[in-house]
């Protein structure tokens, strides 16, 4: 499912003295089934701009186009002089969030406190029962998004999800989304706070049902460690607006750039970048440790070869 | 949606009203209510909104702000005003008579004197709350009830849990955003539907809410305990209360005052 963004800007408290421009005309476009991490600095607009991707927020401006769908229409409350006119318009407007969020799915940061059912089943049955689904129905749904997060039906049902451990937690909360079936995933900083282990299995899980379902993938994070190793797209934001947006290799070329809007590349870019300025030949757009170890071997063992150690 | 709401409504500004000390306002503006309720003359009533005036002036809170402080309990204004004209028995004939609708010149009086109390006592206690900011009024509650602790008040116990939960109304605004936000993204409508359906709908936003304050609630009583906290019992303090010139003024201005009120 393609997103298409246009012109769009977002003004916080418009015409009072604290305005603020939270975005500054963005024009985006994501293709389907691509996996795109959006990183920049706190306050850069990130939250802000994917929380209009399922109209939880209303653009100041311009439009946003979901696989044709365009989402930004129709949200604003009018004023009819019928009140059956009214109802009726507020019909339409529920109908058509309810929409949006069915296709858009959005997993905020900390999902985990969200959770308010007794038992994990209902907490994951609410999204779809919310979009007017059977009981049956929702509990295929059920089933279907436990086990896309790794998690056993059976065996996780029926305990609460207040005694199961922190990543346990979260997989629920985002379990509950992915009941809904959206055709675009945003997740905003999905490992915040987990242990390696739990940030490991999170991002696989994403990664594989970004393989397995062909969904379209968004991730704010602020790790470019993990941004590195999934995304295959970048998209830079600072103040509102995108600075930068390219394959992860193009990005972090742009050290400087990024270090001057507080970002930094992946450390084992810095270690390649510290290599070659001391005259060693490899590969200065290596993101990941797995490609570091490769190169460096390969290059470490012809020169031991040929013997000559550095 | 959230953010709009403000509560305490303190005015932020340097002015004389605002230097005084918070324990003087406090009984300062409790003599101020029991002046209300001694003057029963409209004479009078000039001299305590020629007073309540001048504090306004004095505060350079604007008018407009602290009238506007009057908008939530209009409603209630307006009813006193009604159930006075029309219940307040009186002697001589009726001014106005319908059906069994009698209304007395002493119904009208009352009721006029009802209103102008009413605002002039929200008024008032704005005044307080409008120059004093929250943290000051309960160190300034926590020493008057000082003396109270003779008889097993918890004075510091109560002026501290005030200072905490104003502390924490900003983070549970935010906090009931963002779940909200997050619920609404999983399909929940908190804006539609007949009273039973909302009622029903918030609970996937209190109970999330009532977690996390337990939780934030028993984090912040690890933190204040790994700082030591036991109570006030010989705790100092980082802001001493004193009193200043300004106190003594405020003290000779209202004794004025109240003098002029119990002698009208």
């Amino acid at each position: 499912m393609s997103i298409k963004i246009t012109d769009l800007s977002h003004i916080y408290d418009r015409n009072t003295p604290n305005e603020t421009v939270a975005i500054d005309q963005i024009n985006l476009t994501i293709e389907s089934g691509q996996f795109v991490g959006l990183i920049g600095h706190t306050g850069s607009g990130k939250s802000t701009l994917i929380q209009h991707l399922n109209g939880l927020l209303k653009p100041s401006e311009g439009e946003i186009v979901v696989s044709g769908y365009n989402i930004t229409e129709g949200l604003d409350q009018t004023h009819s002089k019928k009140r059956s006119q009214r109802k009726k318009e507020a019909r339409a407007r529920k109908k058509k969030l309810i929409e949006v969020r069915r296709r858009v799915g959005l997993v905020f940061q900390y999902p985990e406190y969200q959770l308010f059912e007794e038992t994990v089943e209902k907490d994951v049955a609410f999204g779809p029962l919310n979009l007017g689904l059977s009981d049956a129905d929702a509990i295929e749904r059920v089933k279907e998004a436990l086990s896309l997060v790794g998690m056993d039906y059976n065996d996780y049902k029926d305990r609460s999800p207040f005694d199961l451990s922190g990543g346990q937690k979260r997989r629920v909360a985002i379990a509950g989304v992915l009941a809904m079936k959206p055709e675009v995933l945003i997740l905003d900083e999905p490992t915040a706070g987990l242990d390696p282990k739990g940030r490991d299995e999170i991002l696989g899980q994403i990664k594989h049902l970004h393989e397995k379902e062909g969904m379209t993938v968004i991730i704010v994070s602020h790790s470019m460690e993990d941004m590195a190793k999934i995304s295959e797209r970048l998209i830079v934001m600072n103040r509102g607006r995108i600075v930068l947006d390219g394959h992860p290799k193009e990005v972090f070329k742009h050290i400087d750039r990024l270090e001057e809007i507080g970002l930094a590349v992946p450390q084992i870019s810095y270690l390649a970048r510290a290599l070659v300025e001391k005259g060693f030949d490899i590969d200065p757009t290596i993101l990941t440790v797995e490609e570091a170890t490769q190169c460096l071997a390969q290059k470490l063992n012809r020169k031991t070869k040929s013997g000559e150690l550095c | 949606m959230l953010r709009d709401i403000t509560i305490g409504q303190y005015y932020a500004s340097d002015s004389v009203i605002h230097r005084m000390d918070p324990r003087f306002k406090i009984v300062a503006s409790m003599l101020y209510l029991v002046s209300l309720f001694l003057v029963d003359q409209i004479i009078a009533y000039l001299a305590v909104v020629l007073f309540i005036g001048s504090v306004i002036k004095l505060s350079r809170v604007p008018v407009g702000y602290v009238l506007k402080g009057l908008k939530p309990i209009f409603l209630l204004i307006v009813f006193a005003f009604v159930i006075n004209i029309f219940l307040t028995p009186g002697q001589g004939s009726p001014v106005f008579e319908v059906g069994f609708i009698k209304i007395y010149a002493e119904g009208i009086e009352r009721a006029f004197f009802m209103a102008i109390r009413l605002i002039l006592l929200i008024i008032g206690t704005s005044m307080l709350t409008l120059t004093t900011s929250p943290i000051e009024l309960t160190d300034g509650i926590e020493y008057l009830l000082n003396p109270f602790k003779k008889i097993g008040l918890p004075a510091h116990e109560l002026a501290m849990m005030m200072t905490i939960a104003l502390r924490f109304i900003p983070t549970l605004l935010e906090e009931t955003d963002k779940i909200m936000k997050a619920q609404m993204a999983r399909g929940a409508d908190f804006e539609s539907g007949n009273i039973m359906n909302r009622a029903k709908a918030l609970i996937p936003l209190l109970v999330p809410l009532f977690i996390s304050a337990f939780r934030r609630a028993d984090e912040l009583a690890m933190a204040m305990e790994a700082r030591c906290y036991k109570g006030g019992e010989g705790r100092t303090r980082m802001k001493v209360l004193k009193y200043s010139v300004l106190d003594l003024w405020g003290v000779g201005i209202v004794t004025l005052y109240m003098a002029i009120c119990v002698v009208m």
